[in-house]
């Protein structure tokens, strides 16, 4: 049996051939070096995201994560469920929280889910992969599993927004939450604390419908993480990385930059630190490729008994 | 007589408390204090300036002005950052009070129609919705042919080199536009939606009726 076992909410941009396949392949690496076992609520739907007001209303927006509850109370009684996506995190959540607190809207849900034969007996509690990885399995294991640190490499954690607005991770600030330094301190690389655009909007949906708004919060992002020397950007979130990612080349064309840099999920630096190949880590899914890492997951492993190195 | 008419004649001279039966989270709107953290904290307010600013709303909303609150582009400019929510001293839910505002705003038609993230957030919720996963590639499609195929193709170009790298890099899949992930449940899904607005529905009038 694993040491740690959860239901597993992927979330759309997850899929395969999807905009965060890359995070899913890398996730699935780190997880089994951690011994975390994650099973995939099946069948379920999306979580409606942000994005979707205009029409979600608020009982079908909550109705949709209830729907994911119910099947991962079904199929997997008493598992925390556990989401990779930002947005899937935050609604689902945020779904907990309304129906936790309103007997009218659980009831109501309750009415609504008997059409698809499902019903909550008990609200699940909603968790986002990094905590997992911070309080249930801790700093000091999760470092005990690097043999290739990434020493040398600069990387600017860009938590954004949704990970860390409105719930955040406990203990952080929501506006300098410092987890993401230390995970990038733990696979060996150097951190950027002072990094001054790490909980900026990357845009969001707005990346979609209005691009020159988006991108001039991206620029910003961008921008700083060079002025601060950084090699590379990493984030926790499927859209930061996709908008931050991908808009480079049309943010040169229209402020007449040199952005190339590549911007990583904090499961592939850990993949890579952990020993693991290119593949695992899911590098042929950078638009902008992370040649540095590349070359680091190229090379030999540490020996267990010489342990990381010491900083 | 259209929804906005009965809704605009029953809440004659009390624009706030239609705001606050018919929008989600509308009964925090009373609690502003006019500070101005969320304008400040709004990352698209400092980029392009919002016509008005979420404590404007909640002053306008006060003040009786429903026309110009409601047909706004203003909330459509929320990138759902959270940001407003988290710093506002009286932690009203501004980010939900803007999406709630602009739902009821598309909701009853007063939404200004050519504004790109209403379209775009509709989009979104019917792609989702309709298998129950979201398909990437229908809905980047969607939102470029929004004004005809002419323009379509050549927003599509415009974008060509942003799609190509997702392509090359295994995270758009061409095949997508033929079916594509969905769920298996897809007839629960629909019941299940069906329902949950109805009983929305029904909620609405009784307060309107009440």
């Amino acid at each position: 049996m694993a040491k740690h076992e959860y239901a597993f909410y992927p979330g759309c941009s997850s899929q395969k051939g999807a905009s965060a396949s890359n995070y899913l392949t890398s996730v699935e690496a780190m997880c089994k070096t951690l011994d975390v076992k994650i099973t995939e609520i099946p069948d379920w739907n999306c979580c409606g995201a942000s994005i979707g007001y205009a029409e979600a209303g608020e009982l079908p927006r909550h109705v949709m994560n209830a729907r994911n509850f119910a099947l991962s109370e079904k199929n997997l009684p008493g598992k925390e469920i556990v989401a990779t996506c930002a947005a899937c995190w935050l609604g689902a959540r945020e779904t907990r929280e309304r129906l936790s607190h309103s007997d009218t809207l659980m009831n109501d849900t309750r009415e609504a889910l008997k059409e698809a034969g499902l019903t909550i007996n008990e609200m699940p509690n909603i968790r986002h992969m990094v905590e997992v990885l911070i309080e249930d399995i801790g700093f000091d294991e999760m470092k005990k599993h690097v043999v290739r640190p990434l020493e040398g490499v600069k990387i600017a954690g860009y938590v954004g927004c949704q990970t860390n607005r409105p719930f955040g991770v406990d203990g952080e600030s929501f506006e300098n939450p410092q987890y993401l330094d230390k995970m990038v301190e733990m696979v060996g690389a150097q951190s950027i604390p002072e990094y001054e655009q790490k909980v900026t909007c990357c845009g969001g949906a707005l990346a979609f419908s209005e691009p020159e708004k988006a991108q001039a919060q991206i620029k910003d992002i961008v921008e700083s993480a060079y002025d601060h020397g950084a090699e590379m950007i990493v984030t926790p979130c499927p859209l930061c990385q996709a908008n931050v990612e991908v808009y480079q080349g049309q943010i040169n064309k229209r402020y007449g930059t040199k952005f190339d840099i590549p911007v990583m999920y904090y499961s592939q630096l850990m993949v890579v630190a952990y020993g693991g190949s290119a593949k695992d880590a899911a590098l042929n899914g950078q638009v902008i490729k992370a040649r540095r890492l590349e070359e680091i997951a190229a090379k030999p492993v540490l020996s267990r008994a010489e342990g990381p190195a010491k900083r | 007589m259209s929804a906005n008419t009965a809704l605009a004649e029953k809440y004659r001279n009390n624009f706030l408390k239609e705001i606050e039966e018919q929008v989600e989270m509308g009964d925090w709107v009373k609690m502003c204090m006019q500070c101005g953290v969320c304008s400040g904290s709004c990352p698209t307010n400092f980029q392009s300036a919002w016509e008005h600013p979420p404590q404007e709303l909640f002053m306008m909303i006060r003040a009786g002005k429903r026309e110009e609150v409601l047909t706004s582009t203003s909330m459509w400019n929320c990138t759902s950052c959270y940001n407003c929510i988290v710093r506002c001293p009286r932690k009203l839910p501004i980010t939900h009070i803007m999406h709630g505002i602009a739902e009821y705003a598309h909701r009853i038609g007063m939404a200004p129609k050519m504004q790109a993230t209403r379209f775009f957030s509709g989009l979104f919720w019917k792609n989702a919705t309709k298998t129950g996963r979201v398909n990437e590639l229908k809905l980047s499609m969607g939102l470029y042919f929004k004004d005809g195929f002419a323009q379509g193709v050549k927003n599509g170009m415009a974008m060509q080199s942003v799609a190509l790298g997702l392509v090359k890099a295994g995270r758009l899949n061409v095949m997508e536009l033929f079916g594509g992930h969905k769920c298996k449940d897809q007839k629960g899904i629909q019941a299940m939606l069906k329902k949950a607005y109805e009983i929305e529905r029904n909620r609405k009038a009784a307060k309107m009726a009440g």
